[in-house]
């Protein structure tokens, strides 16, 4: 086993352990940290790639602005531990059960697949912004498009947000 | 000044570098937090005609230590109602992003005679990381949950406030800073900071805060701005503002859990005072040639040392900010002139960039790395 798949596995079980305790923690800054803990994970597993730019920006955007913002949320409004309000309906635990062992199921069958011998991922995947920025602005690729509507989507989430926010209860 | 390759057992001078830098940054960062108190506590009594300390060792200066001894020996209070696990964490959590932040700070370009008369320039840096500066906008984002987690676990309402004032505060700062930093990549022409900074040799005209003027100097100033509210620092000091929320998030902490936040808030000080050094004032490099005789890291110091007494004349100049008139110059100034140096940068830059013929798309220089593999040219599918 080489240095590298040690490592793997040692970030896998950490980020397998905190993604379990995002669900499952009682306390809701608690799971929000574990959150966290995912988040710099997976910017590690980037790293290891040698995505520096992604893991880079993974880091900066959700560990440093958006999960910021959710503990902000959390203690502005001091959230103790949920009441059993959930279970309201019978049906989500069920279909969540369902839903979620077909995703793994999909997960599982697509890692099988990958660490099938011979199917291993011969070069790691080029992650400078160089790379990026030819991928993204190169005029004869289409991924410009695609995220520039993106970006459109997160624009009609924010003016989405300040509407709701305007609404008056009178 | 040229340093011989030395041979040391198995290892060359070369190969030990990074450990080298690693150690002595660190070192130097740890050990210059209790002269940097002492000059702090020297320069407000000056500047506020006082005497300031002078009674522990020559001139006051071994104040520092005495307050650190006498804070390591203090009784360590654990309040009742605390989240445990979290309110010990905390002040690690803080210390963690500010100290690994020296690991892409830039310090000194050596000349290395490799033997053979081959002299190559290896930068005195821990990790000559190709996305230094991002990495460094990570950690500086990271920081804010110190604060935030001390505030909530310490189950006190000022120390609440504390927390969360920080987070919103860190938050509208990051943004102006972020854009003030990418203005400096694209004057730059790259994220990583040893390149950075060798981009800017030659004379004081050759820094990032001189090029593409106005445009460099403005983002440098809202770099400057930014810079003192993400430290936390005077008139910045809103999560700790003792008028009003006693001592903020670190109400409830003693002994040494407090000097660790004392610690890092004059780490992250000299760390970030080294990124606005190699950002926009041209790190290592002399203001003139003339002056090339005395050594890189002598002028990083100087230029550091340089910021820290900004900060304290800037703490000692401006009194605290109401919130509401923190919140606006975030958003309604400092954002908006970011934006628009950016903007105009970028402009700039495309206009005076000559345009591939074919695509009208600005031709870029390929990385000058030469065991990276050379971009692909446009429409090459």
């Amino acid at each position: 086993m080489q240095g590298n798949s040690i490592g793997f596995w040692i970030l896998a079980a950490l980020c397998v352990l905190a993604a379990v305790q995002v669900v499952a923690n009682r306390n809701p800054v608690r799971s929000a940290l574990a959150l966290v803990g995912v988040m710099c994970c997976l910017s590690v597993f980037y790293f290891a790639q040698g995505a520096e730019f992604v893991g880079a920006v993974q880091l900066i955007v959700y560990a440093g602005a958006i999960m910021v913002l959710f503990l902000f949320v959390i203690m502005l409004l001091n959230l103790g531990a949920p009441t059993p309000m959930m279970d309201r309906v019978g049906l989500s635990k069920p279909v969540a059960l369902l839903a979620s062992s077909a995703l793994l199921g999909c997960l599982a069958f697509a890692g099988a697949l990958k660490m099938a011998p011979g199917r291993a991922v011969k070069a790691p995947l080029p992650g400078t912004v160089q790379e990026i920025g030819y991928a993204l602005f190169d005029p004869g690729r289409p991924w410009l498009f695609a995220f520039e509507l993106t970006s459109v989507l997160l624009l009609v989430g924010v003016v989405g947000a300040v509407v709701l926010a305007q609404r008056r209860s009178d | 000044m040229v340093i011989p390759n030395l041979s040391l057992g198995p290892f060359h001078l070369v190969d030990l570098l990074p450990y080298v830098a690693l150690v002595t940054i660190l070192g130097v960062i740890l050990l210059m937090t209790p002269f940097l108190v002492w000059y702090e506590r020297v320069a407000l009594a000056l500047i506020q005609d006082r005497l300031g300390p002078n009674r522990v060792g020559p001139r006051g200066l071994l104040q520092a230590f005495a307050d650190g001894i006498k804070l390591f020996l203090k009784e360590d209070i654990r309040p009742s109602a605390i989240d445990a696990t979290i309110y010990y964490a905390a002040p690690v959590l803080m210390m963690i992003p500010a100290l690994a932040a020296c690991a892409v700070l830039p310090v000194a370009d050596l000349r290395i005679d490799m033997g053979g008369g081959r002299i190559e320039s290896i930068p005195f840096v821990v990790g000559n990381v190709n996305i230094g500066i991002l990495y460094l906008l990570g950690l500086t984002s990271l920081q804010v949950y110190g604060i935030v987690l001390a505030g909530w676990a310490s189950n006190n309402k000022y120390s609440l406030m504390g927390g969360l004032r920080s987070s919103a505060q860190t938050i509208s700062y990051e943004l102006s800073m972020t854009m003030a930093v990418l203005t400096g990549v694209l004057i730059s022409g790259s994220t990583n900071m040893v390149e950075i900074v060798r981009s800017q040799a030659g004379t004081v005209a050759d820094w990032n805060i001189a090029k593409f003027l106005p445009l460099g100097f403005i983002a440098t100033v809202v770099y400057l701005i930014a810079m003192v509210a993400e430290t936390n620092r005077a008139p910045f000091d809103l999560p700790e503002a003792e008028s009003e929320l006693v001592a903020g998030f670190h109400t409830e902490y003693s002994s040494m859990k407090f000097a660790m936040f004392f610690m890092c808030e004059y780490a992250s000080m000299l760390v970030i005072s080294g990124v606005a050094t190699a950002l926009w004032f041209g790190g290592w490099n002399s203001p003139h040639p003339a002056l090339n005789f005395v050594p890189g890291f002598v002028w990083f110091i100087l230029k550091v040392v340089a910021f820290v007494m900004v900060y304290v004349w800037v703490r000692a100049t401006l009194p605290r900010l109401r919130y509401d008139a923190l919140m606006a110059l975030g958003w309604k100034r400092l954002l908006p002139i970011a934006l628009a140096a950016l903007v105009l940068t970028a402009t700039w830059d495309a206009v005076r960039t000559p345009a591939d013929k074919k695509s009208g798309w600005p031709v870029i220089e390929a990385p000058h790395d030469a065991d990276k593999p050379a971009p692909r040219a446009p429409n090459a599918r």
